[in-house]
């Protein structure tokens, strides 16, 4: 118990340092890129007949006239207390923008993370147990080939496969189109999700089956591996017996600590598949240089690769008896 | 028990660019083991003795190759035969705590252990509980990991992973490397108690006077080969065979302390004739063109051209 709260206040801690760094990079970014805020917020049309006057009024207003340092402080004060302002492109707020639309992505992220974490350490465990042989040799190079395929490549190729050719799955969107949001139907929504699902694990599947192979390869030749062989266990009991058990948390780690590129990817493949989350508003938001909602969700971001990361960190220490019991650190 | 005759064991290796060549390490070595006999197998490191428990229990690796003849209980060893057998009818006591899986309870590890030899799924909970008593391990100490026991406890963990199954030949792969005499003595303690049990018992290690303590017989491993199998009592009664024998014996700090001059051959650069032949200070002509074949001298084999009866 003790630990889990010097372990708590240690990362929040360290959560109020990195969201501090990102407020300052954040302003001083937005306020040094050529966005112009009234321009933006006015539209192209009215751009151009708005007369200078109006533009001092609304620069007034905002507080825009004032010097760089008092509008960060207003700015930060503002967020403190948790106001992250209108987002312009959904005229709604910011807070409730990223609400519902990471309830789109947290779907499409948890299936593609489940996903690749069953399917990457599978190949693994497989590649790693047969190392040398034709099964290896194939698994290494579907993963070294995933490894390196763009995600919006497969995207496409996928699309073209199995929404274009064969017509099984829907080409867009997270709902079918025309039909009322409560009307759909749990099968529909998982139908629109088969495909950015499975794009995006493929980031994931990658690394962690070469990461799995590699370890248990130095698993099988470890000295407790000789002496279960020594006691008569095959090699299929080896891996059962302690393969399995020592391969579980580095692949496990591995995995938190890749819910960041996860959220990455989620961009591209929102885009491709028109799917309606995180990622596609921030391309939205990037678009129409819609600042509040950008820095909205670059801040929510930090917080979610932050939680990734220490959800690692926290497996290795609730799970691993070396640390839990022993605390030894490695 | 077990008859190991002109075993030799050489590994296929990469040397530079594709060209493969042989390495010999176990040359014409030979060891017999008895019901209620403890045997150590002594010699410095590189000469063997390892890869003997290797060869023994079939879990050399892919590019080794083994000649000569093993029997077990009359019978050749064969692949299938050492499969089957390893860990029921053979087992291994491992040098140290890093040959089990650092993430299981120890208690989970006996019963694995138990599993693999084959004990009657039923059974195997009490044959744990009873070799853990037998062995003085607290109950808890089942659910501890590896890193948690001591030294000690590791010891007759570790024995207990041999001894919780019913195997007739056991083999220690150092299993006193650095320890306390208190404990090298109890864990030697341990496989007396094997062997009067009707067990062989093979010791392996570099620790001659350790082996001293509690074997029936020494056999002298040099360069991968045997040198001699003497009886325990001829260290004492001065009756040893062979110069390296003898000189081995002197080195020992109770005795002269004088250590033995030079370096055991490299098995890449191994001598025409008797493998001791350049540090031998009884060398001969004889001695540098042609191997000394095992003989018996005084009721023990040796392998020296000028050990007298």
């Amino acid at each position: 118990m003790n630990f889990l709260i010097r372990f708590t206040v240690s990362k929040l801690l360290h959560l109020m340092l990195l969201l501090a760094a990102v407020a300052v990079l954040t302003f001083l970014l937005v306020s040094v890129s050529p966005i112009d805020p009234i321009d933006a917020y006015v539209g192209a049309a009215r751009r151009v007949t708005m007369t200078d006057e109006q533009r001092a009024l609304i620069a007034q207003r905002w507080g825009l006239d004032q010097p760089l340092i008092t509008r960060f402080i207003r700015w930060l004060g503002q967020l403190l207390q948790g106001n992250l302002g209108e987002s312009m492109t959904y005229h709604q707020s910011v807070a409730a923008v990223i609400a519902t639309r990471f309830q789109a992505s947290l779907w499409l992220m948890a299936l593609a993370w489940l996903f690749s974490g069953v399917f990457g350490s599978t190949l693994g465990i497989l590649a790693g147990a047969t190392a040398g042989s034709w099964c290896d040799r194939l698994i290494r190079l579907y993963a070294y080939t995933l490894s390196s395929a763009p995600v919006f490549w497969i995207a496409l190729l996928l699309l073209v496969i199995f929404s274009v050719n064969w017509q099984i799955t829907p080409i867009c969107c997270a709902t079918p189109p025309g039909v009322l949001l409560q009307d759909v139907t749990l099968w529909q929504r998982l139908h629109h999700l088969i495909l950015p699902a499975l794009t995006l694990s493929v980031i994931g599947i990658g690394s962690l089956a070469l990461h799995t192979r590699e370890k248990l390869v130095e698993i099988l030749q470890s000295n407790y591996a000789l002496f279960a062989r020594a006691q008569g266990e095959t090699t299929t009991g080896i891996v059962l017996h302690h393969g399995l058990r020592n391969v579980a948390l580095p692949a496990l780690t591995l995995q938190f600590v890749g819910l960041s590129e996860l959220f990455g990817g989620s961009v591209l493949t929102e885009k491709v598949f028109g799917y309606p989350g995180l990622g596609d508003a921030t391309v939205q938001a990037a678009i129409r240089s819609d600042v509040p909602l950008l820095v909205g969700i670059v801040f929510f971001s930090a917080i979610f690769v932050f939680a990734g990361n220490t959800l690692a960190d926290l497996s290795y220490r609730l799970i691993d008896p070396r640390i839990r019991i022993g605390g030894i650190e490695r | 028990m077990l008859t190991v005759q002109n075993l030799s064991v050489s590994f296929t290796q990469y040397d530079t660019g594709l060209t493969q060549k042989q390495l010999t390490v176990i040359t014409d070595l030979d060891l017999h083991v008895n019901a209620r006999e403890v045997v150590a197998v002594v010699g410095s490191s590189g000469s063997g003795k390892s890869l003997l428990a290797h060869a023994v229990l079939g879990i050399l690796p892919h590019n080794a190759q083994i000649s000569g003849t093993i029997l077990f209980k009359g019978e050749p060893l064969t692949r299938q035969r050492q499969a089957s057998l390893r860990g029921k009818a053979i087992a291994l006591i491992p040098q140290s705590i890093s040959y089990l899986d650092p993430l299981m309870p120890v208690g989970r590890q006996v019963h694995q252990a138990a599993r693999r030899a084959g004990v009657a799924t039923t059974d195997i909970r009490q044959r744990v509980d009873h070799t853990f008593s037998r062995y003085e391990l607290a109950s808890t100490v089942k659910q501890q990991y590896p890193f948690q026991v001591s030294g000690g406890m590791a010891r007759r963990v570790l024995v207990a992973t041999a001894a919780v199954g019913q195997a007739d030949l056991i083999i220690a792969d150092e299993p006193t490397p650095g320890l306390h005499p208190d404990l090298v003595a109890e864990t030697l303690n341990h496989l007396r108690q094997l062997a009067s049990a009707g067990k062989g018992v093979i010791l392996i290690t570099h620790d001659l006077e350790a082996a001293l303590q509690v074997a029936d017989k020494v056999a002298v491993f040099y360069a991968g080969t045997t040198l001699e199998i003497a009886i325990a009592e001829d260290f004492v009664n001065g009756n040893l065979r062979h110069p390296y024998t003898q000189a081995l014996w002197r080195s020992l700090p109770q005795n002269e302390f004088i250590p033995v001059p030079g370096a055991q051959p490299n098995p890449d650069a191994l001598p025409d004739g008797c493998l001791f032949s350049d540090r031998c200070p009884l060398v001969t002509d004889a001695c540098l063109t042609e191997r000394p074949s095992l003989r018996l001298v005084r009721g023990a084999p040796v392998r020296c051209i000028h050990a007298e009866g």
